[in-house]
């Protein structure tokens, strides 16, 4: 009876004294970014009206960004150790094509496999090989070679870019029967169906790419708020000198970064091609700026140390209901996309900026 | 070992290809008490500190660890905190964007997850029983630099340290943290820490410490309790010279020339920067040649970058000639007709791979703008002049800069300041590392110009090479200008009397 009270009194204890400590920079660029989110959409509702408040306009950002969603949760990792990885994009590329000519090998080279398709997860464990490729050998030239991510990174995305075309040159859609169950495979969300027009109910859904997406997420989550590697991440972005004087393999936390943000392109990579089911060498092009803006304005910051995975999440949500804004609004050209996500990353630099230097003057 | 002794060092001997760093260095350090290591710049204390913490490795003697019958060997930091020896050091070695208890407790907890909770109620603990006051789940960034240095020795003292290394702890921090560092260090002592305190600041010796280890040159002065020896004592052992020793160099200059009643070329009130010197009244007649004094890190370089302007100024007034000034970067400097040698060369002065031509236009490049160059033969003229007039040991102006000796570097840049024809030159140890013919050239030319109607002020480590050359010393210590001498006081006692200040003996 009295230990339990005594618990309690130390959990009120804890909780007063985190309230008194302050939010971390971390937790603050986060819960800006979700507000960030929330005003966007309210506007969207507010310019567009009805539509966006049927759940599925909702789930239809998540189907068409699953493989981002994915891709910026790679990036963010590197971007936390103080990192960059722009061979993502690209790396997507790659996977398309290479699962799509394996899969549809039937039908491009029937002299060989005539009446014998690809089997689908021959083609996840290629994505995931490709991915984990990529992010072995930049990771190793980044961390044990000591090179620039951005210039090791660069090459792999010229390297990538390579060999897409190498594999084809030209633009497909795969006609592989699994596959394209696979694709067309719909997970309903219960109860957040509508009425249509008609009065016909249709159940809302969501691809099987989101599903991933989220266990990402999740398992990221996990992974940098818990666990040692995780926490590495930061340290080592925080100041990688200082992590190596604490006692952490600064070389190690770096090429794991990479590693996992490569198997996550890889990753990405497959829930694009799931979605497109095409293979092209233009395929996911500039998605890897579009993973670098989605992070910051998910609160992860360029100088490394800072940054969420939740963040991220609703970094990528608020850039897609901004382009689908400009869309809906019939401005539906690519640079009128681009100008209002420019805004918006300075926008959000600013604010970070402003807040954090706020923060940091009141306390001295 | 030694009854009481945590920590014992004997005959310690490390070399460096043609350096002799230490050489048969004994250090003791007792439980609970706070050792001071004490030394000029290349005494071998930072070098004595990295054989401890296993950063190089030893090339003779032994070290004993309390509790080990054999001698240790350590090889890596890591292996060193392991052994219960721990460093702090001057920079903060932790990360700024983690929290409090985190950086308290990574890379060292067990299991591959981190228990929030535990680590944030241990690190309470902690905190509270050091009295540091930081919360556990604050960001460490939002800390005070003196509370994050407290944090940092909290991580230490935690990871069971029998031997606390502070390496200059106490340089970034105003008084008021410094004195909550030193109660802490108090602490610690009283729970039988032995604490090895490495500074500059010798009132903070005296404040805390109960012994005192002096090296210099790579040897062994001596080991003292602290009411044994006295401050002017400790300085003139620091420095080598005997107190005692009145060989007495008059000054070569001519003094009676600079008239003290005319208007100063340059005159500061209350300077200050924002590198730590507190605010500092100094003026400089024509033809005068004064110097800042005191020993490394008392501030004497800071006072001229303040007033060169290569720091930050925050604060005074600055007249030259009698009309007020404003010095905020090198460049107003330039325009003034101020010079600056820098201390290190190699950092701030020479462009290595230009060739020493480029090199001895710059300044006067930089003051025309980059947008007039100088015509080839002009450029070649200004630097022939010069490498003759300086004699120096150069193949051709066309060589770079880089392969040339260091005096010879020295000289260049010299020729660089006075190419920029400059009323006052500041010139910050411009014999350092060099041979002693070019050294006595270098004072020479010193005079000479003095002699020209220039103002100089000269900064040296050797106090017989100011009171050669300068008619009037500023003396410094811990950032504060603690006298002035001149005339008959320029002598090595009064001189270093000044530098201890405090009561001397």
């Amino acid at each position: 009876m009295s230990s339990n009270t005594n618990a309690a009194a130390n959990i009120k204890a804890e909780k007063n004294l985190r309230k008194r400590a302050g939010l971390t920079d971390t937790n603050l660029l986060l819960i800006i970014t979700i507000a960030v989110f929330v005003a966007m959409y309210a506007l969207a509702v507010f310019l567009l009206g009805g539509g966006f408040t049927k759940p599925q306009t909702f789930f239809n950002i998540l189907n068409e960004n699953a493989s981002l969603i994915v891709l910026s949760c790679g990036m963010s990792l590197v971007m936390i150790t103080g990192g960059i990885d722009i061979s993502v994009g690209q790396v997507t590329a790659l996977v398309c094509m290479a699962c799509a000519v394996y899969l549809d090998r039937d039908v491009l080279h029937p002299e060989e496999y005539a009446g014998n398709p690809g089997n689908v997860v021959t083609a996840l464990l290629i994505a995931l090989g490709i991915g984990l490729a990529f992010g072995l050998v930049q990771g190793f030239i980044v961390a044990y070679l000591n090179i620039q991510p951005f210039i090791v990174t660069l090459a792999g995305l010229f390297f990538a870019k390579g060999m897409t075309t190498i594999i084809n040159a030209t633009q497909f859609n795969v006609a592989n029967e699994q596959f394209l169950k696979l694709k067309e495979k719909r997970i309903t969300v219960p109860g957040m169906g509508a009425n249509n027009k008609l009065g016909v109910y249709v159940p809302a859904y969501v691809e099987i790419g989101v599903i991933v997406a989220v266990a990402i997420v999740i398992i990221l989550f996990i992974l940098l708020r818990w666990t040692k590697l995780g926490r590495n991440f930061y340290a080592v972005g925080g100041n990688n000198q200082s992590a190596n004087m604490l006692g952490i393999n600064v070389r190690r936390t770096k090429f794991m970064a990479h590693l996992l943000c490569g198997l996550l392109a890889g990753i990405g990579g497959f829930v694009y091609f799931m979605h497109a089911g095409s293979g092209s060498p233009s395929h996911a092009g500039g998605a890897e700026m579009n993973a670098i803006a989605s992070s910051i304005i998910g609160g992860t910051m360029l100088t490394g140390g800072v940054g969420n995975i939740a963040g991220t999440f609703f970094g990528v949500l608020s850039l897609s209901t901004i382009k689908n804004i400009v869309a809906s609004l019939g401005l539906d050209e690519a640079w009128w996309t681009n100008i209002t996500v420019a805004l918006m990353l300075c926008i959000f630099l600013l604010l970070q900026s402003v807040i954090l230097s706020r923060k940091h003057k009141a306390k001295k | 070992m030694e009854t009481g002794a945590v920590l014992e060092m004997r005959g310690i001997c490390k070399y460096f290809p043609g350096v002799r760093a230490l050489e048969q260095v004994d250090f003791t350090l007792r439980e609970g008490e706070i050792h001071a290591l004490m030394g000029e710049n290349g005494a071998g204390k930072s070098t004595l500190i990295k054989v401890l913490t296993g950063v190089y490795p030893k090339d003779g003697g032994e070290i004993r660890l309390k509790g080990s019958d054999k001698p240790v060997h350590i090889r890596s930091p890591q292996e060193a905190q392991n052994m219960g020896i721990s460093t702090v050091y001057q920079e903060i070695t932790l990360c700024p964007n983690l929290t409090v208890a985190e950086n308290m407790y990574i890379g060292r907890t067990k299991g591959p997850l981190t228990n929030w909770r535990k680590i944030n109620n241990d690190a309470g603990k902690l905190l509270d029983s050091l009295g540091i006051p930081a919360l556990p789940a604050q960001q460490l960034g939002s800390c005070s630099i003196a509370v994050q240095q407290m944090v940092a020795i909290a991580r230490a003292v935690d990871m069971e340290c029998k031997v606390l290394i502070l390496d200059e702890p106490t340089s970034s921090l105003d008084e008021q943290e410094v004195e909550k560092l030193f109660k802490l260090m108090r602490d610690l002592k009283e729970k039988g820490v032995g604490i090895i305190f490495v500074t500059h600041f010798l009132e903070q010796v005296y404040e805390v410490c109960d012994r005192i280890t002096v090296l210099r040159d790579g040897t062994l002065v001596g080991e003292y309790v602290i009411e044994d020896l006295p401050r002017v004592q400790l300085v003139s052992k620091m420095l080598g010279k005997d107190f005692d020793d009145m060989a007495d160099i008059k000054s070569e200059s001519d003094t009676d020339k600079i008239d003290y009643n005319s208007t100063p070329v340059y005159e500061a009130k209350k300077l200050a920067g924002t590198t730590g010197i507190k605010p500092f009244d100094f003026s400089i007649h024509k033809g005068e040649v004064n110097g800042f004094t005191g020993l490394l890190g008392s501030g004497r370089s800071e006072c001229v970058r303040a007033i060169f302007g290569a720091d930050k100024v925050s604060g005074g007034t600055v007249m030259m000639n009698g009309k007020k000034v404003k010095i905020n970067k090198p460049l107003d400097a330039m325009k003034n007709g101020i010079s600056y040698l820098p201390e290190d060369r190699k950092r701030d002065g020479i462009v290595g791979d230009l060739s020493v031509r480029d090199n001895i236009i710059l300044a006067l490049q930089v003051m025309k703008g980059f947008f007039r160059p100088f015509s080839r033969a002009q450029a070649e003229a200004f630097a022939d002049e010069y490498i003759k007039l300086l004699s120096i040991k150069t193949a051709s102006s066309e060589t770079p800069i880089k392969s040339l000796s260091g005096g010879n570097q020295q000289k260049v840049i010299l020729a660089r300041w006075l190419l920029a024809n400059p009323v006052y030159l500041i010139l910050d140890e411009p014999t350092r590392g060099i041979d002693i013919g070019t050294k006595v050239e270098i004072q020479k030319l010193v005079l000479k110009l003095a002699a020209e109607g220039k103002s100089v002020t000269f900064i040296s480590s050797e106090i017989d090479e100011m009171i050669r050359t300068c008619s009037r010393l500023v003396v410094m210590r811990d950032g504060k200008v603690v006298g002035e001498l001149s005339g008959n006081d320029l002598n090595q006692n009064k001189i270093m009397a000044t530098i201890a200040g405090g009561e001397s003996k």
